[in-house]
């Protein structure tokens, strides 16, 4: 009787472990998802932070793409130029070719008034939503450095004049930063353009003069200076079209205000390659 | 059966016996998935799926397998050793366990197979929840017999409806960290001691509701 309070259980637990066992194991063969295995190779090969720079929901989803030849591996900005190689071979596609894009904010803020003092949540969405922001003008850089806290890579940090740096270097263009700016101030543009209206003020130039030393007035000089039809003033902003663009710095000098400007002699952090760069023009000229 | 059992029971598991905040089951979620609402509601979701399917499972494996017999003895054991074996209070339990981690990995062999878009929103919260106390809380008072013997569709009700309490208890508390990380907390209540002085005192609010259904 007593034995039989410890066989009877047993009996009974390993009865019902053994049929759920075997019911298992003919699931899992019956549905059984076939992966291609040159995805776990090229998952490998892929840096596997999941920014989401390539337009893929993460890593293994780009890999999937390029196992089923949608794209190259150059659309991943972290890929190291060996491990592209090799996942180019495995997949089968090209290599293509990769512009290096990164993060520029478009607004130097100079002289732009408080309306009132923030004393809020630390968080630049925060307080745009609190009376319309406490900056005077509505399209300034609040500078409370919500991007540098979203940037995965470090890549932003906030400058002594409450505007955030980026660091071209370690900048992938993933674009993190543009969507938390609730500006809308930062773009992502190819970093071998680097020449940028520092502005992004709609509003009327008059406006503008009261409120911001740095902001564009859409006075056009920098339009008819082009002679690449490369910038365009429109709803009160010039905007430069990277495609066009030369790089011949007519519209830096023509500009009154001083707003577009080369980034790579700005007071930021000048890389190592921008320097270099810097330095081959100078020696040409 | 009549509506208002049902809506007894609904309104008793969200609620009044919220399984977070009442019952204290299922708190190691319910402060590690809470940091990010669309976490959070992921893992409420696949909480509701699992307890829902669990419930129905354990209520079969009770009712069919465990219970018959237990008043005479003569219980499906009984035919092959031939002798009285108490089968409910041995075996409730271990075997529910055994029953639902299966139940959870067969739901996840299927699900990858079958719609991988679910998979993708539920699959990594799956696995977390096999060994939960949550549904296993669900799972044993489903089948107390206290104050009444539960039918089947009652059981399922009841895990589907503490599911619900459990996403809810996660959403207030993944809004209310949210909010947290982006305020000033003294040092040294930052991170988790803040998150449970916020949790008591929603388990407090939550108490507002005892004895809304009596003391059943």
């Amino acid at each position: 009787m007593e034995i039989n309070v410890i066989i009877g259980p047993v009996i009974a637990l390993a009865a019902l472990g053994i049929a759920f066992g075997v019911g298992l194991a003919i699931a899992s063969a019956k549905l059984k998802v076939s992966r291609d295995p040159r995805l776990e190779e090229i998952i490998e090969l892929l840096p596997g932070v999941n920014c989401g720079a390539c337009g893929y929901s993460g890593c293994e989803a780009m890999a999937a793409a390029l196992v089923k030849g949608e794209v190259d591996p150059s659309s991943c900005a972290l890929i190291a130029p060996d491990a592209a190689k090799r996942a180019a071979e495995i997949a089968g596609t090209g290599l293509g070719q990769k512009t290096k894009k990164a993060a520029v904010v478009l607004c130097r803020a100079e002289g732009v008034a408080d309306n009132f003092d923030y004393f809020g949540i630390g968080d630049c969405a925060a307080a745009a939503l609190s009376q319309g922001g406490p900056t005077a003008c509505r399209y300034a850089c609040i500078g409370l450095g919500t991007c540098a806290s979203v940037c995965p890579f470090d890549a932003i940090t906030m400058g002594d004049d409450g505007l955030p740096k980026v660091d071209i270097d370690k900048c992938v263009a993933c674009g993190k930063c543009v969507a938390a700016c609730p500006r809308g101030i930062i773009i992502l543009a190819p970093t071998n353009r680097y020449i940028h209206v520092l502005c992004s003020s709609r509003d009327k130039g008059a406006l503008v003069r009261k409120l911001c030393k740095a902001g564009c007035i859409a006075c056009k000089l920098c339009e008819k200076a082009c002679k690449f039809d490369a910038i365009k003033v429109e709803d009160n902003i010039a905007k430069i079209d990277y495609e066009k663009c030369t790089l011949c710095g007519a519209c830096v000098e023509a500009c009154p205000r001083g707003i577009i400007r080369d980034i790579r002699e700005e007071e930021t952090r000048p890389t190592a390659a921008a320097a270099a760069a810097a330095e081959q023009v100078n020696s040409k000229e | 059966m009549n509506l208002s059992a049902y809506l007894a029971i609904i309104f008793g598991s969200i609620f009044v016996n919220n399984f977070v905040l009442a019952r204290f089951l299922g708190l190691c979620p319910f402060v590690g998935v809470s940091k990010k609402t669309d976490e959070a509601v992921g893992m409420g979701m696949a909480v509701i799926f699992v307890m829902t399917l669990a419930s129905a499972a354990t209520w079969c494996i009770y009712h069919f397998v465990l219970l018959p017999g237990e008043q005479t003895g003569q219980n499906i054991l009984s035919f092959v050793i031939g002798n009285r074996v108490s089968l409910v209070p041995i075996l409730k339990n271990v075997s529910y366990i055994l029953v639902i981690a299966t139940l959870v990995q067969l739901v996840e062999i299927a699900m990858r197979k079958m719609s991988p878009g679910l998979y993708r929103a539920l699959g990594i919260y799956l696995p977390l929840i096999t060994t939960n106390c949550a549904v296993m809380g669900v799972a044993l008072l489903n089948t107390t017999d206290a104050p009444r013997h539960f039918n089947f569709l009652e059981a399922t009700v009841q895990g589907f409806s503490a599911g619900i309490g459990f996403l809810l208890a996660m959403l207030l508390m993944s809004a209310i960290r949210e909010r947290l990380a982006l305020s000033e907390v003294p040092e040294s209540l930052r991170g988790l001691p803040v998150a449970f002085i916020c949790a008591a005192m929603m388990a407090l609010s939550f108490l507002g509701f005892a004895g809304i259904l009596g003391t059943g």
